[in-house]
Order: C-alpha cells, then structure tokens, then sequence
C-alpha cells in the first residue's frame, strides 16, 4: 500500500476557513465576544 | 515523553485560565481576547478565563438562532462551528490529550492511588449523543414564548463549568450566594460524581460526556496531525493494549475516536517503531526527520 500527500485534512481545513469568514462577515464574533464578557449564569448553576 | 505532555498541558490551563486579576476586579476577564476560541472545554465564565468555550458559545448562538433572525442578525453558529471545526481538523483529539483544562484534572486525580476500575465501552457513546442533544437539539428546538432556548449542556450538566465558574464565582460575588438552589447543587452532584468516578476510573468524563471531545472525535480519522500505524512493522505484540489510558487497542483500531492522542503507546510501550505522528500523510520521525511514508514502504 502507498501512501502519499493526505488531502482530506487541506479539504476540512478549507471548508472551515470559509465558514469561519462567513461567520466573520455576519459579525457574530462580536456577539460572541459579548456574550463571553458577561456571566453565564446558567454555567454558574443559577440561572 | 509524558513529563513533556504534562508540562504542555499546564501551559495551556495557564494561556487560556491567564486572568489573575480577578480578585481586584472582583468580575471576570473582559478583554478582547474573547474573541478567540479555547481548544479544549473550559469555562468562559471562569474568572481567569481569557477565551470563549466552544460548547456554550455555540449553545448560546444556537437557543437564539430565532431571535437574532427576527432581528435581523445572522447568527447561526457558523464562527464558532468553524473555529471548533479548524481546530479538528488540525490536530483531532491532540487537543483532548494535549491542551484541555479539564483532562488534565481527570488525570491528577486518577493518580489518586485507589483500586481502578475500567469503563464500559458502551459508555463512550453517550457522549455523541450530548453533542447532539444537549447541545444542539435542545437549545435549538425547546425555546420559550419569545423565542429563546437554553443552553441545556451547560444548565444541567457542565462540571466543568462548575468546577471553573460555579464554586469561584460564588466566592467572588457574595450576592450570587443567595439565588443558589435546585439548579446548583444538582450540578455540584454531577461535578462530585465525575471526581469520584475520575478518581477510579481513567478520564471518564472525556470518554462518555465530553461533547467537545465528541466533536473531536469525528477528526480523529482524517486531522491534519494523526497516529498512525504501520502496518509492517507491528508485530501484534499487544504492548500498547497495556499502556492505553482509555483502553484502546491501538493496532487494532489506528485512528479510533476514542483516542486522546497522548502517545503514550508510542513512546512507552512500541518497541518496534510502528505507531508513529503522520502530519498529512507524513511520517514525523521520532528523530525529528520527515519524510514520506511512502518512501520508507517502499
Ligand atoms: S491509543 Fe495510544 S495515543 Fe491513543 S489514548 Fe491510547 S495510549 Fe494514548
Ligand atoms: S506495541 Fe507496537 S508492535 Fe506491539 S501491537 Fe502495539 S503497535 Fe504493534
């Protein structure tokens, strides 16, 4: 069996390369950073 | 190799726990660096934390999908899933085994010397159907009268959460103190018994309710960074069924979901060099040289 370069990883990698500048263009970094910024109260338990 | 490993992993829980201020500050770490994603499941509402978790920031985007339609926003999940996914693609559960908060936990306190007991391999499923319920199901589709859902994994089960953000947030804001109840002392249940059961059994949590290592898992096959094995080279010695924290056969089943990559069949237990790191269908030689595997096959 030969084995050479493996092009699923690049494939994968290009995939979520495009959705994560998808998900950068609909601004939703910046919801998530508010919502990491403020406490999770149901993380906590209390919420 | 191991010793390298632990170092690792203690730099992590100090680069992504690296907020030491919040005792002057009395609240948790709210910098810019939020905005990126923690490789392995720790708390974002830990006061130290300096990054987001994956699992509740996709909980969150996901229980307000229709809210943030009606709004007119688009937040849908797709950053985080692909911050999740660039990470698994990259290196599978190297993150699991390398750079995870609470693995690292489970291991220190499974070297509480007690008897040991294994865990049912039936167990290991139960995680994916975390991942698919508690973390997307659930959030998604239970919502309330305006539309919100709730973030189940992290309400109901997180002992991470609770163990980062649940006991030191209590401690920090006295006022929380007088809304604990039913919610919390369940999760502090579940956060005893997963110490109890980390102490007897070997990384437990990452092995039947993890939902990141889940996540992980469905690139364990095909990441970027894998083990390998070379077939040729195994003799079916079994050495590495011995060495396996979480019991796996690994010339048996290379590339199983289950493995945490920590490599110790590699370097403590194979002494015919056949498990090695294949970095996009390259050897990584345990000299440091790389070159192809198939130049070496043939
Ligand atoms: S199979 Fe090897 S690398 Fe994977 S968890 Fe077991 S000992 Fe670690
Ligand atoms: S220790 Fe090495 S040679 Fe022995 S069974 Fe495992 S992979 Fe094969």
């Amino acid at each position: 069996m030969k084995r050479k370069l493996r092009k699923t990883p690049f494939i994968l990698l290009g995939f979520f390369l495009l959705l994560w500048l998808v998900g950068i263009s609909l601004g939703e970094p910046t919801r998530v950073l508010e919502q990491a910024k403020s406490i999770c109260l149901e993380c906590i338990g209390i919420g | 190799m191991q010793t390298i490993r632990k170092l690792v992993q203690a730099v992590w829980v100090f680069l992504i726990n690296g907020f030491w201020g919040f005792p002057i500050t009395g609240n948790l770490y709210q910098g810019p660096l939020k905005i990126i994603c923690s490789p392995g499941l720790n708390c974002y509402s830990c006061p130290a934390a300096t990054t987001y978790c994956p699992i509740g920031s996709l909980q969150q985007l996901l229980l307000s999908v229709r809210f943030s339609l009606q709004t007119g926003h688009y937040y849908i999940g797709t950053y985080v899933l692909a911050s999740m996914g660039l990470l698994g693609a990259s290196f599978g559960r190297f993150i699991c085994g390398w750079a995870c908060p609470f693995g690292l936990v489970q291991e220190l306190l499974y070297k509480i010397p007690t008897r040991k007991y294994s865990v049912p391999v039936a167990l290991n499923w139960f995680k994916y159907l975390f991942l698919l319920v508690f973390v997307v199901i659930l959030p998604l589709l239970l919502v309330d009268q305006f539309g919100l859902g709730k973030p189940w994994f992290c309400k109901y089960i997180c002992p991470a959460g609770t163990l980062e953000a649940g006991i030191p947030m209590v401690f920090l804001i006295p006022d929380l103190r007088t809304t604990i109840g039913f919610l919390y002392l369940n999760k502090i249940c579940i956060l005893t018994g997963v110490i109890i059961w980390s102490v007897l059994a070997s990384r437990p949590f990452c092995r039947t309710m993890c939902p990141l290592g889940a996540f992980y898992a469905l690139f364990n096959r095909v990441s970027l960074i894998k083990l390998d094995l070379d077939k040729e080279a195994c003799t079916n010695c079994k050495a590495c069924h011995k060495v396996c924290p979480v019991e796996i056969r690994f010339n048996e089943t290379p590339g199983s979901g289950e493995c945490i990559n920590c490599m110790k069949c590699m370097t403590d237990a194979c002494d015919f060099d056949a498990i090695f790191v294949n970095v996009a269908g390259y050897r990584l030689a345990r000299t440091g040289k790389s070159r192809p595997v198939s130049a070496r096959q043939s």
